[in-house]
């Protein structure tokens, strides 16, 4: 008797890999690569954030102004009426003997759009390319900002990615309490832009009453303090240095034990700050972060070494989240929120078993009834489907996907077209065998009859799975995923995997000649 | 022995007159179609968050939920007045819905409404959903799309596989069940989320597959059976797949009525659709797809003449090769 056929050996290495693939995700192991619960099962926070692009254009030109002023300022070139608006910076130079110094500086920034008006008067803005080289930055620094924050903050597995051209999707299984979430939420959403920034004392004693119109017309902005009073400062817009050139923030404490943050600045950010307060003795400097001035210390002499610190009245947990977010960097734009779905720890794990309920009790009926109805190949068929299961899971699991509701609804098709895959082929035998067929003929026309059906079908169904997957947000997808990868499987488990067991049965079938015991049938 | 009956439901061979009795059951089909399409012009969909945007906040009450306190609290607050509470799965669990949404991080609808809910009695927010205006209307788009694009390949593929009456009547099977199955959802005010929209794409394949089987036995009777007329064709095609098809609609239905009895109220709009849709789509692919076919006049002579012509030029071909690898040519 011939008992193992090339049908059967696919079979049971395809139940082999099954069973050894999904059985981390059965077991909930530690190790080994498994199918985890989506949030709307396991609870936590899901959103999907948008990043406003536009704002880290501007901040991109803005730091070329910086840069600019930083530059003249050092070569101690004279330019005036150094604005900035609409994305445009706008400034004249006094000495055309100074235009090709200024020239060679514009020259080494990349993506500019330099016009003249005249010999020395610059309009300065980015070239269209750049400025989507820029978006695109904005968004994968936002990503790794993000991430960083969420790492530093400490929560189990948070999942940070870019989704499609400007939103980000954020994931935190790891959340359980709305103080938590709140807190998670603040972190993400905080800018963290630290600037420096020099208070304009020519027109400080005019704070109350200019408008931020006129305010503009002499390059400055008026930005409130932050420790609510209403006090205002007058302050350069283009800062000195911002939170670019900071490399550690750690919560500190000063003399009267209250919490701050002191930061280090990296070499080049240490030699402007230097510069600068060597050339402004006697002036204030604003520290402001997020467009709040925290606090604005006279400069009394030149500070070397790239130190600094932010106080302004932070409790130790507020601080800590400053710091962690400076350290991380800032965020190149502010994101929104586009959607946000939180589930209680308590909720998911009544949906989980809710439907794990349903699905595992309504798999017995389908089994028992399979039994009932087809007999012994009931059984086989019954083998398949359960393979199909553990493929689909392991499939699933080498893929690092998540298991949601709709993917669910996945496998409750799946279940259903690999039992239907059986039923065909069951049925055409039982036909062949009523005609009076032999049973090794009737089995193999009863595969070869339902074979084209099937795969029209299966075919089918897989073309509406792609289109799903290429055109489908999220679940969509995972449902697309799943049903493809049950389809597959269903091939290699209803149809090769069945047929196998019959070829290496046959022998048996054949001497019993018993139908009702086999096929169910008289 | 009661096993032995349960065993062999389908035993006879009997072929039913199923195109006889076509015209009454495209009737009865058109007037349940009409009045879906009636009730999704007039009544709509109710699309639930994921689709419209909005704010969803789920609240579960240690007793029995205070709704009518709750509604004055909130109605009394300008942000929430036009907050809609109803009842979830348990007297003790409520659902808030809210039109709006806000896009900042920072406030969050759900913590302001538990803040305002606090002299209402114990509970724990369960969930908050928020769905901004850009995500709904893209999944909208995009959903639609998906769709459009699913029936034009199926369209592709059937003509190919099959002959374009075939692939016109399967479209039509589908647009049949899928258009019910909206009519229902329509008609039950359930809430059209995400979940109902994989419920749908799930009939549409179930429905699918059914149709494309029935169509795989006429195709195969059009080609060996002795019978020339379609509707004696179809009518001994449709009675042969009508164990398959009622089988597994069956065995689909054990599934779906556990997940509609014992899934919990998250998963009841998804089952409540899938249970019609296994219904209706079962009914379509034994009496309307095939109706369908008939009615478009598929000519079963034409066809054999085509596949003995396709037949033919398939030999010459291969004569030709046979030759020009001899070296004949």
């Amino acid at each position: 008797m011939k008992i193992l056929n090339y049908r059967l050996v696919i079979f049971i290495l395809s139940i082999i890999f099954g069973v050894v693939f999904a059985m981390p995700s059965f077991l909930q192991s530690e190790s080994g690569k498994k199918v985890s619960l989506g949030l709307d099962l396991q609870g936590g926070l899901h959103m999907l954030l948008g990043v406003q692009t536009d704002e880290a254009v501007t901040s991109k030109i803005k730091t070329i102004a910086t840069s600019i002023k930083y530059f003249a300022e050092d070569e101690e070139i004279l330019i005036e009426d150094l604005t900035f608006k609409d994305n445009i910076i706008s400034f004249i130079v006094l000495d055309s003997d100074e235009i090709t110094k200024v020239d060679t500086m514009l020259a080494e920034i990349q993506g500019l759009d330099i016009q003249k008006t005249d010999d020395l008067s610059y309009m300065i803005s980015l070239q269209p390319a750049q400025i989507v080289l820029t978006k695109d930055l904005a968004v994968s620094q936002a990503v790794e900002t993000i991430r960083n924050r969420l790492d530093q903050f400490g929560l189990a597995e948070p999942t940070v990615i870019r989704q499609g051209g400007e939103d980000i999707v954020v994931e935190l299984p790891g959340i359980k309490t709305a103080a938590d979430e709140k807190a998670a939420r603040e972190l993400i959403s905080k800018p963290a832009h630290l600037e420096l920034m020099e208070v304009d004392e020519d027109r400080a004693d005019q704070v109350y009453t200019l408008t931020a119109a006129k305010a503009a017309e002499y390059g400055d902005i008026i930005l409130e303090s932050s420790d609510g009073s209403g006090t205002k400062y007058i302050v350069k817009e283009i800062p000195i240095l911002d939170g670019s050139q900071v490399t550690d923030a750690q919560v500190a404490f000063d003399q009267a034990n209250q919490p701050i943050i002191s930061f280090v600045l990296n070499n080049s950010g240490a030699k402007i700050f230097g510069d600068f307060t060597g050339r402004s003795v006697g002036k204030r400097l604003a520290i402001v972060l997020d467009g709040k001035v925290y606090s604005a210390p006279n400069i009394n002499e030149r500070i070397g070494g790239g130190r600094g610190q932010i106080s302004g009245g932070f409790t130790v947990v507020e601080a800590g989240n400053v710091a962690i977010a400076l350290r991380s960097g800032a965020l190149p734009a502010s994101v929104k929120m586009l959607e946000k779905r939180s589930v209680g720890p308590s909720l998911g794990a009544d949906s989980i078993k809710a439907s794990m309920i349903a699905l595992i009790l309504g798999f017995i009926l389908v089994i028992v009834f399979m039994v009932l109805y087809y007999g012994l190949a009931g059984i086989i068929a019954n083998i398949a489907l359960v393979t199909n299961i553990f493929i689909l899971i392991a499939v699933m699991a080498m893929f690092g996907a998540t298991l949601t509701l709709p993917g669910m609804a996945g496998i409750v098709l799946t279940v259903g077209m690999a039992v239907d895959a059986n039923v065909i082929i069951n049925e055409r035998v039982r036909e062949l065998l009523r005609q009076g067929l032999s049973i090794p003929k009737a089995i193999e026309d009863g595969y070869s009859n339902a074979m084209r059906a099937i795969l029209d079908a299966n075919i089918t169904t897989l073309l509406v799975a792609v289109i799903l997957y290429a055109y489908g947000t999220g679940p969509i997808k995972g449902f697309a995923v799943t049903i493809s990868i049950g389809i597959l499987a269903s091939m290699l488990t209803a149809i090769l995997g069945t047929h196998g067991i019959y070829e290496t049965l046959l022998p048996r079938i054949n001497k019993s000649k018993n139908l009702r015991l086999w096929f169910g049938i008289k | 022995m009661v096993w032995y009956k349960i065993m062999e439901i389908f035993k006879t061979n009997t072929i039913y007159n199923f195109m006889a009795k076509r015209l009454p059951f495209m009737m009865l089909s058109g007037i349940i179609l009409i009045s879906s399409l009636g009730l999704l012009m007039t009544k709509g969909l109710n699309f639930g968050i994921d689709f419209a945007g909005g704010t969803i906040v789920q609240v579960k009450y240690e007793q029995k939920a205070p709704i009518d306190k709750i509604r004055s609290i909130l109605n009394a607050s300008e942000e929430f007045s036009k907050a809609s509470i109803t009842e979830f799965g348990s007297p003790e669990e409520i659902i808030i819905r809210i039109t709006g949404s806000s896009s900042d991080l920072n406030s969050d609808l759900g913590d302001t409404i538990s803040a305002l809910l606090i002299q209402t009695g114990k509970y724990e927010v369960r969930r908050v959903d928020i769905v901004g205006p850009k995500v709904g209307g893209e999944l909208r788009e995009k959903g639609l799309m998906a769709l459009g694009l699913s029936l034009l390949v199926i369209l592709i593929y059937v003509s190919f596989r099959f002959e374009w009456r075939f692939a016109v009547a399967s479209i039509f099977a589908l647009v049949h069940d899928v258009v019910i199955a909206l009519g229902m959802i329509s008609l039950f005010e359930v809430d059209v989320n995400l979940d109902i929209l994989a419920a749908i794409l799930t009939i549409l394949g179930y429905s699918l597959n059914d149709t494309i089987i029935v169509f795989d036995r006429i195709r195969e009777g059009v080609q060996k059976s002795h019978k020339t007329v379609l509707e004696d064709v179809v009518n001994e095609s449709v009675s042969r797949t009508l164990s398959r098809t009622t089988l597994t609609s069956l065995t689909t239905f054990f599934v779906v009525v556990t997940l509609f009895i014992f899934g919990g109220e998250i998963i009841h709009g998804f089952a409540f659709t899938m249970l019609v849709g296994v219904a209706v789509g079962t009914y379509s692919s034994i009496f309307i797809a095939a109706s369908f076919l008939v009615q478009l006049k598929f000519s079963v002579a034409n066809f054999r003449v085509k596949e003995a012509e396709k037949l033919k030029r398939q030999k010459e071909k291969d004569k030709l090769r046979a030759m020009y690898e001899q070296g004949t040519v």
